[in-house]
């Protein structure tokens, strides 16, 4: 279950599900798209278009070798000690088999749309409620969600009911601003919201209902929106993955000189620890990403080198602040108060 | 015999703790009954079978008697109706834990013919409970009732996991949180280092052994560092990891 924070004005955090969706096709896993805002048809249209392996290699394989053969011929004259270490690989150059690629400015034609089973709940569209689960205090639209979901498992087979299936195949699920007012729920607008226990039950259910069946689940959330962190704190418990999307427009680090390449930031705040005692910890925690034309590309976040000329107080404190907003860990692994980290 | 531990973590994952439990009281031969809210069965078996424990044995020959939370809820919201005289577990959902209790009770009584040494309870993890509707009183009121039963009535132990945040602004799981910890025996408390994430050590664990239920000073606290492995956790004196030596 990846939850993902959205980021203010939904931007990029809707890129990220688009590419989830996207690679559900591209797999040719089913398809379910749950959204309250946007009519699931229109997300599906919308969707990136897969780089065909040709093109993709040669493209990312062009960039790289320019800046390779830059720098191959000088040396380092003062740092020379970091000769040494390997050059760090802020993006992909080699193809790797694990995923696809996309490309952000064409969209994913119908055909290959069509090639997999799309199944949509679109809020405002569903018939009025028939109870046939009890609702358990739930807020309704999550109830009838859950209740959709449940029944594209069993009937497609998703959960092994059907021995009769040969091929089992791969359940993705979407849903978008969930716990937002749309849902009919006033967990993002008040401080203390009617029914606080409807969103984590209702993920509670869907962890149950992923563990039961093949399916993997992306979730947005406003989260910027929910003023009761109590219920963030729980629903971090409930989910296996938490992401959060932090976009620099309209916040001053847009103008800060440190993120000129980026376009928001990354934190990673839990990390599944599935079936073993360990959960799988990359090296570095300070991720960023950025929108180029055709790509959207998370990297590790690397501080350019001071070189103004006035090396102001100012600036080094600014540093500092953000290098200590940058590395704060996730949830599977232990965080302090300082950062010192080594 | 008739301790309550508990474990709690703080901005990490203690749920190492839980497995060790596990396979630790499987392999003294204790009969145990797992109240796992959060995972699923076949989580805890592929980790205890890396710590060299088959549930699925202990299941079979009655050892280990296991609540998976996430498919009893499922069978209990997308179910047929259940048959009168057997009422779900977690049917607790509506108002107050009593139903999860009988359902302890049950399983941990003696039963003809058990040769099990004694009972033992594992929770993981009390801090859901509150994400599902129950109170914090039912919460505690449910410890209170299984502690009566379990470590009293049948001179067993019982450890529970939950989940706290120093500056956490989830007020009722605090109140449980503290409230636990007044009554423990034995608290193991798993944190972050104060300095922030590192490779080698992932994490600090204090333990809090109760000496007299009335004065805190008298509690015996040691703290160690530890690092989680694949298959085991190395604890070692603070500072002095195997990187740094």
């Amino acid at each position: 279950l990846v939850f993902t924070e959205e980021d203010k004005y939904g931007l990029y955090s809707n890129l990220l599900f688009k590419y989830f969706l996207a690679e559900g096709i591209v797999c040719g896993h089913d398809l379910f798209v749950a959204s309250a805002k946007e009519h699931p048809d229109n997300i599906l249209k919308e969707l990136p278009a897969p780089l065909l392996d040709d093109c993709c290699r040669k493209e990312l394989g062009d960039e790289a070798a320019a800046e390779k053969s830059e720098d191959f011929q000088d040396s380092m004259k003062i740092a020379w000690r970091y000769q040494n270490l390997p050059k760090m690989e802020t993006s992909p150059t080699t193809y790797t088999k694990f995923g696809h690629y996309y490309d952000v400015s064409k969209k994913m034609s119908p055909e290959l749309c069509q090639s997999v089973k799309l199944h949509s709940f679109y809020l405002h569209e569903e018939l009025p409620f028939e109870p046939t689960m009890k609702t358990w205090n739930m807020n309704s639209g999550y109830a009838r969600l859950l209740q959709s979901i449940q029944r594209i498992i069993s009937q497609e087979g998703f959960d092994g009911s059907d021995p009769q299936k040969k091929q089992r195949n791969v359940l993705r699920i979407g849903i978008q601003s969930l716990g937002s007012i749309l849902w009919g729920d006033d967990v993002c607008c008040s401080d203390a919201p009617e029914d606080p226990q409807s969103l984590t039950k209702f993920l509670y259910v869907l962890r149950g209902l992923l563990r039961k069946s093949l399916s993997a689940c992306i979730i947005t959330v406003p989260a910027h929106l929910i003023q009761n962190k109590a219920i963030m704190e729980r629903v971090t418990n409930l989910s296996d993955m938490v992401v959060g999307l932090e976009s620099f427009i309209g916040s001053e680090r847009e103008t800060n000189p440190l993120y000129k390449d980026y376009h928001g930031l990354v934190h990673v705040h839990q990390i599944p620890r599935l079936n073993s005692l360990i959960c799988d910890v990359s090296d570095t925690k300070d991720l960023a990403f950025r929108l180029k034309r055709k790509q959207f590309t998370i990297e590790r976040l690397h501080l350019p080198p001071d070189l103004s000329d006035t090396v102001s107080r100012a600036s080094k404190q600014d540093l500092a602040g953000s290098a200590k907003l940058l590395s704060s860990g996730c949830g599977a692994m232990a965080i302090g108060k300082k950062h010192l980290d080594f | 015999q008739g301790k309550f531990t508990l474990l709690r973590d703080t901005r990490t994952d203690g749920s190492f703790l839980v497995h060790h439990f596990l396979s630790f009281y499987l392999r003294a031969g204790c009969k145990v009954c797992f109240v796992a809210l959060l995972q699923s069965f076949s989580h805890y078996s592929i980790v205890a079978q890396k710590l060299g424990v088959s549930l699925a044995a202990a299941k079979e020959r009655g050892q280990l008697v296991f609540l998976e939370g996430l498919k009893s809820c499922l069978d209990l919201l997308f179910g047929e109706e259940e048959q009168p005289g057997q009422p779900s577990p977690l049917q607790f959902l509506s108002r107050d834990l009593r139903a999860l209790f009988d359902f302890v009770r049950v399983s941990l009584s003696a039963a003809a013919g058990d040769s099990w040494k004694g009972p033992v309870l594992l929770v993981d993890d009390l801090s859901v409970l509150l994400s599902l509707g129950a109170a914090p009183v039912a919460v505690l009121d449910f410890i209170h009732y299984c502690r009566v039963c379990v470590c009293c009535q049948l001179k067993g132990n019982i450890v529970v996991l939950v989940h706290s945040n120093e500056d956490s602004e989830d007020e009722e799981n605090a109140l449980v949180v503290n409230s636990l910890c007044h009554h423990s025996d034995l608290i193991l408390w798993a944190e972050g280092l104060a300095t922030g994430f590192c490779k080698d050590v992932h994490g600090q664990i204090k333990i809090i052994k109760r000496l007299s239920l009335r004065q805190a000073e008298q509690d015996l606290v040691q703290i160690y560092q530890y690092k989680i492995q694949d298959r085991n956790v190395t604890f070692f004196a603070r500072g002095l990891s195997a990187a740094v030596l």
